[in-house]
């Protein structure tokens, strides 16, 4: 393992060469374009020997994935926003046809009007395809967790495509230290991809993706269903080896921080809850028992390690960088529906924030919790949703 | 030519598959997978190709079938060559089995970005003319005055000339074919096996359903379309254009048939002669016929 000073774009095209990945199929969109300018850098330097395809449209990168995929080759690729959006049918197309996909989405706000700045609105409209989707807070969470991305979709047991969401500029283009590995040393935790259900071969002819008939059709859906569920059980396996091999561990799908002894909990996904940290820390020395969760995985949803702490806690404030227009923050929405069929009921406050790359400083997510856990103290849940900052 | 009796006889379009009677996609599909006797790995968006294949877990054709989303036929290709690349089984033809639909219309950028990017495939385009598998909806190689259920008093624009939008992509290969010439159809798919970049074939491939016929005439039909002129057959190796044998004696305007034959066979023309004949439409479609020829000759030939 060595160390680099990158940002995370460049550590997701690192990630690329250690993950032996061989087939890039990409398009630019900021602020997701560098991962591909650096791939194109690296496959003509000689660095990198997969196959770059320089697509003329984000659909067609999808199904270029699907294709190479098909035919048992590792994809990745890249994208923001407007992009992810005109991948949706190849996103549904790669979940029910398995195909262990590996997608960076580098968040961005969704037009109109154009802003290339954070708002998570471009994945959460994704969350049901079928996609296993993570968040994360760091350039070395991303770069590592891409690795491990490879290993979870390429499971028996999952068999299902991996979106990794970073968010815009805050991750994608500031540089940060962290470390990598050489091809050679991930060869000892990923193993070449063999496609171990179907794969495009003369040799072997079949079909996929012919016509199936109401009577079939659900137990297929029941079995991506099952494929994105099994990644919450696989994923703790491959951390847990990912930890003894290469002593990194990023604190599973729910990264809790002094969370134990915690009667208010805050929420949220991406590069806030990393800032959350801090004003958990500042909040402490001022005497209030509240910690972090930093929810690292959306889909599958962690249902148990939600009940586990909304079993403990009084209550949530919960971050969304992202709206569901007409209902609200769409995780909020989702820990409210995992606490229901349980006998506690914390209070569980939604917040709407950040949105189009406005700032969430430490002292506003300190007004954020201290908005919940005076709700908590008065016992009274008050406004259902706030939008923090709205002006 | 290949004589009737040196083709392989090994079929991979399988008995009891789904096409309707007298389908002439089953008669492409059975020579140009003849020709390339297996070694190929075929792309199919949405199209009548996807459903004739039958029901999952069976399927009417003996080889790798890809089947993919409407629009993405060239790239879903594309990730193929691409994995094949990764793997070096360069040997392995791509190919892909589009409508009209998935290649006038929808799958049009994804062509023309598999091409200009040269990828090493080979791209078919068998031509009903219509949207057959959503029940006859008009498309851009539609012909004028033709009925569809979206043009119900008849097309008003003539299609779209597509071999001139794919020729300007410089092809290593192109080709126009007919089903009532499988012989042809056969030795031009054992051609393009063995150039290596972007090749298009582009197939006449009468439809009864679509265009109301009786089922048994689409080869007669496929005749008409050559010996009036209207479907011209030719090849282009590079930039080096042979106007087919079938198509060569109808340069002449005056050794065709007249329009008219072609026409009068299929219920989507029936109103150019009921309850009066459209004379002026009738001539404007064959004027358009001299229209095409000239345009092949002065720009491809
Ligand atoms: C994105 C999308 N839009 C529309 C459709 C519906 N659709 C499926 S096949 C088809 C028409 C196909 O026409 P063509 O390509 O000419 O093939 P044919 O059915 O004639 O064989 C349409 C409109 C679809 N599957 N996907
Ligand atoms: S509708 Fe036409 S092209 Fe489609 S299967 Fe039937 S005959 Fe063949
Ligand atoms: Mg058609």
């Amino acid at each position: 393992m060595k160390t680099e000073l990158m940002s995370a774009n460049y550590a997701a095209a690192r990630a690329v060469m250690s993950a032996r990945v061989e087939v890039v199929p990409a398009y630019p969109i900021t602020p997701a374009t560098t991962v591909p300018e650096q791939i194109a850098l690296l496959n003509e330097t000689g660095q990198w020997p997969g196959q770059f395809i320089r697509v003329e449209s984000e659909h067609s990168a999808m199904f270029a994935c699907i294709g190479a995929s098909s035919t048992g080759a590792r994809t990745f690729t890249a994208t923001s926003s407007n992009g992810l959006l005109l991948m949706d049918e190849g996103l549904h197309w790669a979940a029910a046809a398995r195909l262990p996909i590996v997608l960076a989405n580098i968040n961005r706000s969704v037009s109109p009007s154009w802003n290339i700045h954070v708002t998570h609105d471009d994945s959460m409209s994704k969350a049901t395809t079928g996609w296993i989707q993570f968040y994360v807070s760091s350039v070395d969470e991303f770069y590592h967790t891409l690795i491990q991305a490879f290993k979870l979709a390429e499971d028996e047991r999952v068999l299902m495509p991996v979106m990794i969401n970073a968010d815009g500029f805050v991750l994608s283009h500031t540089l940060s230290t962290y470390d990598y590995l050489e091809p050679e040393e991930v060869d000892k935790f990923l193993p070449p991809y063999k496609p171990p259900h179907w794969v495009m071969d003369p040799e072997n002819p079949v079909s996929h993706g012919n016509i199936v008939f109401p009577e079939h059709y659900m137990e297929f859906r029941y079995a991506m269903h099952e494929g994105t569920h099994n990644a919450m059980k696989v994923y703790e396996e491959i951390e847990r080896e990912y930890k003894k091999l290469f002593g990194k561990y990023f604190g599973g799908p729910i990264d809790c921080y002094k969370c134990d002894d915690a009667e208010v909990v805050f929420t949220s996904q991406g590069s806030v809850a990393a800032e959350a940290k801090d004003a958990i820390d500042e909040l402490r020395e001022e005497g209030y028992k509240v910690g972090n969760a930093r929810m690292r995985m959306i889909r599958p949803f962690p249902v148990d390690r939600i009940r586990e702490l909304g079993s403990r806690v009084k209550g949530f404030a919960s971050l969304d960088r992202s709206v569901s227009y007409g209902y609200g923050g769409p995780v909020a929405s989702d820990i409210r529906a995992t606490m229901y069929n349980t006998k506690h009921r914390p209070i569980i406050k939604s917040y709407i924030g950040g949105l189009g790359g406005r700032d969430m400083t430490v002292l506003d997510i300190k007004e954020v919790i201290l908005d919940t856990v005076k709700a908590v103290e008065n016992g009274e849940t008050g406004s259902e949703e706030t939008w923090h900052d709205l002006r | 030519m290949v004589a009737t009796k040196d083709m392989p006889l090994k079929e991979y379009v399988l008995k009891g598959n789904a096409a309707c009677a007298g389908c002439q996609d089953m008669v492409a599909l059975r020579h140009a997978h003849k020709a390339l006797e297996g070694n190929v790995i075929q792309v199919v968006p949405a199209c009548c190709t996807s459903v004739v294949q039958g029901l999952w877990p069976k399927s009417g054709l003996g080889i790798p079938v890809l089947n993919t989303a409407f629009p993405a036929a060239a790239a879903t290709a594309s990730g193929v060559r691409a994995a094949l690349a990764a793997k070096g089984k360069d040997d392995t033809m791509v190919m892909v089995w589009a409508g009209d639909g998935g290649t006038f219309d929808i799958g049009l950028q994804a062509l023309s970005g598999a091409f200009e990017r040269r990828t090493d495939f080979l791209y078919v385009c068998y031509n009903n003319q219509v949207y057959s598998n959503t029940g006859t909806q008009r498309s851009g190689g539609t012909p004028l005055h033709a009925k569809t259920t979206t043009t119900w008093l008849g097309k008003k624009e003539p299609e779209k000339l597509l071999d001139f939008i794919v020729a300007m992509h410089e092809p290593v290969y192109q080709a126009t074919a007919n089903t009532a010439y499988p012989r042809d159809l056969y030795d031009k798919f054992m051609k393009a096996k063995e150039i290596r970049g972007p090749k298009f074939i582009h197939i006449f491939l009468p439809c009864p359903q679509a265009w109301n016929y009786p089922v048994e005439k689409g080869v007669e039909l496929g005749k008409l379309a050559v010996e009036t002129g209207y479907w011209i057959q030719w090849e282009r190796i590079g930039t080096e254009f042979t106007l087919g044998r079938q198509s060569k004696r109808f340069q002449d305007p005056e050794k065709r048939k007249p329009i008219e034959e072609f026409l009068k066979m299929q219920g989507r023309f029936s109103h150019l002669f009921r309850p009066e004949r459209q004379d002026a439409k009738i001539q404007e479609l064959e004027d358009y016929i001299q229209y095409r020829w000239d345009l092949l000759m002065k720009t491809l030939a």
